[in-house]
């Protein structure tokens, strides 16, 4: 089922701090049945968007879409929804499975169909054999395996999951997050992600959606976002090691950075930022971009050079290049950039010029 | 040798409760014990005949009024405490769902607490009084007619039942603050999840915040049982030092056990007094004892922590 949200907004009144904007008219359309990542930095709202679509908090502005149907005034029992929270919220004092039944006995479905269909549930998300432990005696990928049964037991309309892996450690985060996509597939629920984990999300999602102090920033394909940025926070956002950023200038026609041509820009003459991915270096000799390496990390598939910013001492940058060219600190290196993986931004706006 | 050293140091720092404890808890226990099972002391001339190991507990057990206290006490005990245990839990409940009234609310609850319970007394004695207590106006609007509940010949049972409501009712301060401050520290996101999926009320106070508060509900539960089997100021200061209604026989008195080892007390010069007060209350402690133990037993499987 689709989910639209319609100039959402929602304002929290502090006694401090005074009005906090959360969600600034938000538009989001999640696609029946695809898995949808809310992405942004600690803080953006992310959180509040999904209470917002669970009926959990009240918008101040806009509305809500399951389908055609407005749900916007509906309680949350009554949205078929399945939440699972950051820390997953389990009952501590239940089992394993009285936690999945829960939901169920709520509907008052009837004992043997609701332990029959906890089962079920607890063998697709693989925690079967744990159904009389109590969550204390679970890992934390077991605790949120136990969340994302106890969301799905009821056949929710829609699941929505904030930042299910941020408790994990990083080889348990690779592993679940590969199984939370698996599951997605095989119910084909609609799924939103939170997550501010750039890496996880671009990973899991079918569509990104980048928020940050609320806005929206941009959406679309991960690798689309990550390759057509509308602006500096999504270009800063997406790829591990983060873009380059550095101070430059159009001037007749040509983008300079400190005193170097780096390609022709057909724009009025303006200071601007210059957003370099580290795998858009290329080693070129007849290049009239030169830079000298500070050091070299070497890990096998390929070479990332450290490279002092010449503006600024304080500053470096990396460039990925291929492990071929054997490049010691010190080595002056000449560079051609690839154009798609440059990108001149607005320094007063951040937007893409 | 560095664990005996910090064994050693922690004695030390004890050293100061130790001391206190044994002038003002150890000593008179044993003592009571000691008294207990003096054969005719008198309090007087600080003599006694001998020994007898139950010979005062005999007495006591035997004393018509012992059957009465027993009664009394029980009653106090297995009447008030669960419905004072109730009335908190919902109350609790409610006033922590009104975030609004909560200080407001918590400040009338917590009064009681911080008054004398002999004052309160008097107050509750003037409120059951038959022609200008609150409680008979309050009935009258119901069309039911004036009862003497503790006044001028008033009967065991009215009375007993105007105790109740004021132990249940002074009760209610000290454990209504403990499971508000336990309610406080449930993680708000239970609930909602609970709401996501459409748990009833009654089954989120039930398979949700009982087991979360039940830690509390069992120290309070505990506790409460403890303070009622002493009652006695309640009752002295509803009723005065004769502990029943005025022109009522002794068999309609109030007295708890408690009330009985005073009463003993008062009569300390006559020979044996003494012991046979001593004798009440270890009778009351072992009660307390077992009960505890019991209770102990029982919530360490029911309580979730
Ligand atoms: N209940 C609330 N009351 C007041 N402010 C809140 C509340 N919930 C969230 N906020 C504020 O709204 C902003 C967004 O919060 P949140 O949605 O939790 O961010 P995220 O999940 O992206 O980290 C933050 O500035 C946060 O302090
Ligand atoms: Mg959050």
């Amino acid at each position: 089922m689709e989910i639209t949200l319609k100039n959402l907004t929602k304002i929290f009144q502090e006694k401090d701090k005074g009005e906090i904007t959360a969600v600034n008219n938000l538009n989001i359309t999640i696609p029946s049945g695809k898995l949808v990542g809310l992405l942004g930095p600690s803080g953006c709202g992310k959180s509040t968007t999904l209470y917002l679509i669970a009926g959990l908090l009240n918008p101040n502005k806009g509305r809500i879409f399951f389908g055609d149907e407005d749900v916007t005034d509906m309680p949350p029992e009554e949205r078929g929804i399945g939440l699972v929270f950051q820390n997953y919220a389990l009952y501590p004092h239940m089992t394993v499975r009285q936690n999945i039944m829960f939901p169920l006995e709520n509907i008052k479905v009837e004992k043997q169909e609701a332990l029959k269909r906890s089962q079920e549930m607890a063998d697709l998300v693989g925690i079967g054999e744990l159904m009389d432990r109590k969550p204390k005696q679970l890992s934390g990928g077991q605790q949120q395996r136990v969340a994302i049964a106890r969301a799905l037991v009821k056949k929710p309309r829609v699941l929505l999951l904030d930042e299910p892996l941020s408790n994990l450690d990083a080889r348990l985060r690779l592993a679940t997050r590969e199984e939370i996509k698996r599951i997605q597939r095989e119910t084909g629920i609609t799924t939103l992600f939170v997550t501010h984990d750039q890496e996880e999300a671009m990973s899991i999602s079918d569509q990104i959606v980048l928020l940050n102090f609320g806005i929206k920033q941009q959406e679309g394909e991960p690798q689309d976002v990550y390759d057509q940025p509308d602006n500096l926070f999504s270009a800063k956002f997406l790829g591990t090691p983060p873009i380059n950023i550095f101070e430059g200038e159009i001037k007749n026609k040509k983008l300079i950075f400190n005193d170097m041509e780096l390609t022709t820009k057909d724009s009025p003459d303006k200071n601007v930022l210059i957003g370099i991915r580290p795998e858009g270096f290329i080693i070129d000799k007849k290049s009239a971009f030169s830079l000298s390496v500070y050091m070299v990390e070497t890990i096998g598939r390929d070479t990332t050079l450290i490279i002092k910013n010449p503006l600024d001492e304080e500053e470096t940058f990396r460039a990925i290049v291929d492990a071929s060219h054997r490049i010691k600190p010190g080595d002056t290196i000449k560079f051609k950039i690839k154009p798609e993986k440059l990108f001149v931004f607005d320094p007063e706006t951040g937007e893409l010029l | 040798m560095l664990e005996k050293k910090s064994n050693i140091k922690a004695w030390f720092y004890l050293l100061p409760a130790m001391a206190l404890l044994s002038v003002f808890t150890f000593y008179p226990l044993f003592n009571a014990f000691y008294l207990a099972i003096l054969r005719d002391f008198s309090f007087l001339n600080r003599t006694a005949s001998g020994f007898t190991l139950f010979g005062n507990f005999i007495e006591v057990i035997k004393d018509r009024n012992f059957a009465i206290a027993m009664k009394n006490t029980s009653i106090i005990v297995f009447v008030s405490v669960p419905i004072s245990v109730l009335v908190a839990l919902f109350i609790s409940v409610g006033l922590n769902s009104i975030k609004k009234l909560q200080g407001i609310f918590q400040t009338i609850f917590f009064l009681p607490y911080v008054t004398n319970a002999i004052a309160i007394g008097m107050a509750f004695a003037f409120i059951f009084h038959s022609d200008y207590g609150l409680f008979n106006t309050f009935l009258g609007w119901f069309g039911i007619d004036p009862v003497n509940w503790i006044g001028m010949g008033a009967s065991w049972s009215t009375a007993m039942f105007a105790l109740l409501i004021f132990t249940v009712w002074g009760g209610l301060a000290f454990k209504i603050m403990v499971f508000l401050s336990g309610l406080q520290s449930i993680d708000k996101q239970y609930y909602d999840a609970a709401r996501v999926d459409a748990t009833p009320r009654s089954r989120v106070f039930r398979r949700i915040t009982v087991p979360l508060l039940s830690p509390m509900i069992a120290y309070i539960t505990i506790t409460s049982f403890i303070g009622a089997f002493k009652a006695y100021r309640t009752i002295i200061g509803m009723f005065g030092p004769t502990l029943r209604p005025p022109g009522t026989l002794s068999k309609d008195s109030l007295i708890t056990i408690v009330g009985l080892v005073y009463q003993s007390l008062r009569n300390a010069d006559t020979i044996g007094e003494i012991s046979r007060a001593a004798s009440a209350s270890i009778i009351l402690f072992a009660i307390t004892l077992i009960f505890t133990l019991i209770q102990m037993w029982v919530s360490k499987k029911r309580v979730h922590y």
